[in-house]
């Protein structure tokens, strides 16, 4: 295959006056899963969004296995294999686990009329695969009696089964127990393993860093540092990031005084162990 | 990681329940639906026990219940879409009336109910356009057509009825509204619709996709299922089953009336919260809508037969509707807040 996934080349969009994002280059991978840290506002969700088709650069291109797309939507997205996992879910409440994996996507014949029974062993076979069982929990299950966890295994399930290339995870641990948030970051795993990459946003620098492989901090519309997992701790990850929004005070008390490209030489000693951009 | 331990072995994911006792636990509603009807009837048989043990009086009741079954199919699709029909009494009458001025100036009788039904799907595509791409709320522009409907009916008729006895034991009236040993034509077609409606609703895209837009229109629309063109479909359902409906009545009365329909309106709404359907968008039961149409179809002949004069009708529906709606939520998931 001729390049990564997906590859943003130069990509640059701004709402208005205000840059989202400037100057972007960034390539995911097969089977990888990356984190994206960011403080709200730093450009996190713009650029997933770019990469999901809800948005569109201004500048800059994507790349998608090497191949460069021109009009790029959500729809097409999807057609080339980039599912996201908003903070909705896109869950229906009153259905059943299996008529939510496959909602709009039903197994039919030409005249519409749904295979349950394939789609009930579709379903718990891939639930099955990846883990995703329980005494109380079947894929006759309805999803209002599911826990947060589960109902994000349950949206992580559904784009799995479309065999995405790559899942976009937008928050989902947030308002999670501690052991729902390990349920999720256990299907991000079984994502891999199934042969998705994966995009994880979260504000959770713990959960980032313990599911990733690789990590990409976002600071006011550029990548300010990307870094291997092996190459940092939870805990200098966590200084990083406190450093990073300490050097955003500094900027907002100069304004004009301190430049971008200063703010995110970062004051530390783990400098050397970090590819900075 | 979680190990393979964890998950259950296959035969424990793939088994299902079956047999009617689990078929019944795993669909409360209809279940509570259902031991309902068979509680009222048990009770009017002990207290008419000549009338009930009496296979006529069931034929009396199968004259008009295929009205109100045909009625109560679509509209739990609408009501399970997270949507209303109250104009669908008044379009019963738009559509008794196109048939009647149709067939009175000498036209086939079939094609007057091909053209009465269609009617009836125009109205009920203007109701789903109104709702669907105009944004507006169903309760209100569904009341609104009803009267709108029932209005252009007085103007067109002035008020007046026109008699359609010259139909009756021609081959037309005998298919629709004849008699098959005893039980009247009109309740085989309301069982053949019932089955389409039940089958449409449960292995059809169709069915679930109305459930999906119910439940959660944002999530259907993000899944890519067309919301509008799901709310639309359902009203011109209902729009087409009122105009079946339109037809019936008359043929059943040999006469048109203006007020035609009119008594239908909170009778079948009855039948579909009795019948289990409790409202909320992306819940709901076709069969048991249909049990509910029974339920409020031997309501008054039960009545009556039970020595109460008509007057008490009212009263007793009252009293059935609540305490059906007590019964579901005492042993349905859905129904608890």
């Amino acid at each position: 295959m001729a390049g990564p996934l997906v590859e943003l080349r130069h990509v640059s969009k701004s709402f208005g006056s205000v840059y989202a994002l400037q100057d972007i280059n960034l390539a995911l991978h097969e089977k990888e899963i990356v984190s994206l840290l960011g403080d709200n506002g730093a450009g996190k969700s713009t650029l997933t969004k770019i990469i999901s088709g809800v948005h569109s650069p201004d500048e800059g291109e994507l790349y998608i296995k090497g191949n460069k797309v021109v009009r790029w939507n959500a729809a097409r997205a999807r057609l080339m294999g980039i599912e996201t996992v908003y903070q909705d879910k896109a869950l229906a409440e009153h259905q059943n686990v299996i008529s939510n994996i496959f909602m709009g996507r039903e197994i039919a014949t030409r005249l519409g009329f749904i295979n349950g029974r394939r789609q009930r062993q579709e379903a718990e076979a891939l639930m099955r695969r990846i883990g995703f069982t329980s005494k109380v929990m079947s894929p006759n299950s309805v999803v209002s009696s599911l826990s947060g966890g589960e109902r994000e295994g349950v949206a992580i399930a559904r784009s799995m089964f479309f065999k995405a290339d790559l899942i976009i995870l937008d928050e989902p641990t947030t308002a999670l127990s501690l052991t729902q948030s390990q349920e999720v970051l256990n299907f991000v795993e079984r994502a891999r393993q199934e042969g998705s990459a994966v995009l994880f946003i979260s504000h959770n620098i713990f959960h980032s860093h313990q599911v990733a492989d690789r990590i990409v901090i976002v600071d006011r519309g550029r990548i300010a540092a990307q870094m291997g997992k092996k190459d940092i701790s939870a805990i200098e990850l966590t200084e990083l990031m406190q450093d990073l929004a300490k050097g955003r005070e500094v900027l907002a008390r100069k304004g004009d005084a301190i430049s971008l490209e200063e703010t995110s030489e970062i004051p530390s000693s783990q400098t050397d162990r970090r590819s900075l951009a | 990681m979680i190990t393979d331990q964890k998950a259950p072995p296959q035969e424990q994911l793939t088994r299902r329940p079956r047999g009617v006792v689990s078929f019944l636990a795993q669909h409360r509603e209809l279940a509570s639906a259902l031991a309902f009807f068979v509680l009222m009837m048990l009770v009017f048989t002990i207290a008419s026990p000549s009338v009930w043990l009496n296979s006529l009086s069931y034929t009396a009741v199968f004259v008009s219940l295929p009205i109100y079954i045909i009625l109560v199919v679509p509209l739990v699709f609408v009501v399970v879409a997270g949507e209303i029909d109250l104009s669908f009494a008044s379009v019963v009458g738009v559509a008794a009336l196109v048939f009647s001025e149709l067939v009175l100036v000498g036209w086939n009788p079939y094609l007057c109910l091909v053209l009465a039904i269609l009617a009836g799907g125009v109205a009920g595509l203007i109701n789903g356009i109104l709702v669907a791409y105009f944004g507006l709320s169903a309760l209100i522009v569904t009341l609104g057509m009803n009267f709108f409907w029932r209005g252009f009916i007085q103007i067109i008729t002035n008020g007046t009825g026109a008699p359609l006895a010259f139909l009756e034991n021609t081959s037309f009236h005998n298919v629709f509204v004849g008699q098959v040993g005893i039980i009247p034509v009109q309740m085989l077609w309301a069982a053949g619709f019932a089955i389409l409606g039940i089958v449409l609703f449960t292995y059809h895209k169709f069915g679930a996709y109305v459930r999906f837009v119910g439940d959660n229109s944002q999530s259907a629309q993000e899944m890519g299922i067309n919301v509008r063109l799901v709310k639309v479909v359902s009203f011109v359902y209902v729009g087409l089953a009122s105009g079946l409906v339109g037809v019936l009545a008359i043929l059943i009365n040999n006469n048109f009336y203006p007020t035609v329909g009119d008594g239908y309106l909170l009778t079948v709404l009855a039948a579909i919260f009795v019948g289990g359907t409790p409202g909320i968008g992306g819940i709901g039961t076709v069969a048991g809508g249909i049990i509910g149409a029974f339920t409020v179809g031997f309501i008054e002949s039960g009545i009556v037969a039970a020595g109460l004069t008509g007057y008490w009708t009212q009263f007793i529906y009252g009293i059935v509707i609540v305490l059906s709606l007590v019964t579901h939520r005492l042993y349905s998931p859905h129904h608890k807040t």
